[in-house]
């Protein structure tokens, strides 16, 4: 697979070094990762770099995940990347709101490297 | 006064979009299931699936009360909505630093911020996966992000639970504590 070029979105920056660990486990070891500690920063990010995939969490300081996903679509910023949410919020829920917000995947913390891979290979794939 | 904090950060997160408090609690309470909100075997699984998932180490569940080093690290994640309260993780620092390099492959001598985004992450999974075992609490209850308190020889006094959950747990030849405090049940 060729270079992807991935946003990973988290107030925590442990967890989203996790996360691109995840992913280079899930087989993609061609990453270019761009980090961002909130939706504000990932917005901004978005505005001057192209990306392949967006990973976000939801429950964040100063502007969520939910209100992130918003603002790409409504600003059309990364038209037809997929975003897939990762959180520790399960309930249906939330998973319908994520959903109607624009996400096109879901992926529940704690979480595998398989469940990461499960998730987001047929999202690339299919982009 | 941090509980307070914690607490009043995750009733705003409970809200979903275009709902008031009013008609987000209204028709549902949790009364009638208390029991499956205080069952400890959820505790006890949450506990199993992050360590197992996230740090790759298996944990078993300590008859005996944490002991704490005098340098020790307290994660807080608040609940609010249907039920209000917080998961408290309190662990030593030296075993702090084992579980951070855990979760991230990564070695500390110190507890530094990384250590403590960790340690609070670890608590926002717990938080997470134990409001996650019963629906209506899965749907209608908002975590806060974590608070990390580090320091020597302090105490975390709650007043007069609802119900409170208080765990110890064995990680390698480390323990740590887990509590669940709610104070307030709809």
């Amino acid at each position: 697979m060729s270079e992807i070029r991935t946003l990973i979105v988290d107030d925590s920056s442990v967890m989203r070094k996790i996360v691109e660990r995840a992913l280079r486990q899930a087989g993609l070891d061609s990453l270019v990762v761009h980090e961002a500690g909130s939706g504000t920063e990932g917005l901004e990010l978005l505005k001057v770099r192209q990306v392949d995939l967006i990973l976000s969490d939801i429950n964040m300081p100063l502007m969520d995940g939910l209100e992130f996903l918003r603002q790409i679509r409504a600003q059309n910023l990364a038209p037809g990347v997929p975003v897939v949410m990762i959180t520790t919020e399960s309930s249906e829920e939330h998973v319908k709101q994520a959903i109607q917000s624009g996400a096109q995947g879901y992926i529940r913390k704690p979480f595998t490297a398989e469940q990461v891979k499960e998730r987001v290979l047929p999202l690339l794939n299919a982009a | 006064m941090l509980l307070n904090g914690v607490r009043n950060a995750a009733i705003a997160n409970s809200r979903g979009p275009g709902k008031n408090e009013m008609e987000h609690t209204m028709a549902l309470s949790l009364r009638e299931s208390v029991h499956l909100v205080s069952d400890p075997r959820n505790l006890d699984a949450s506990v199993e699936e992050v360590f197992q998932l996230m740090l790759g180490v298996e944990c078993r569940r300590d008859a005996e009360p944490l002991i704490v080093p005098p340098e020790s690290v307290t994660a807080v994640v608040g609940f609010g909505g249907l039920l209000s309260g917080a998961c408290v993780f309190r662990t030593g620092g030296p075993a702090a630093l084992k579980m951070a390099a855990r979760l991230t492959g990564m070695d500390f001598a110190e507890i530094d911020d990384i250590v403590k985004d960790g340690i609070g992450e670890i608590c926002n999974m717990l938080a997470g996966a134990w409001k996650g075992k019963v629906p209506d609490l899965a749907a209608n209850c908002g975590l806060s992000v974590p608070a990390v308190i580090t320091g020597r020889d302090y105490t975390l006094h709650v007043q007069a639970p609802e119900f409170q959950l208080v765990h110890t747990y064995r990680f390698e030849d480390s323990g740590f504590a887990v509590t669940i405090v709610c104070d307030g049940l709809q």
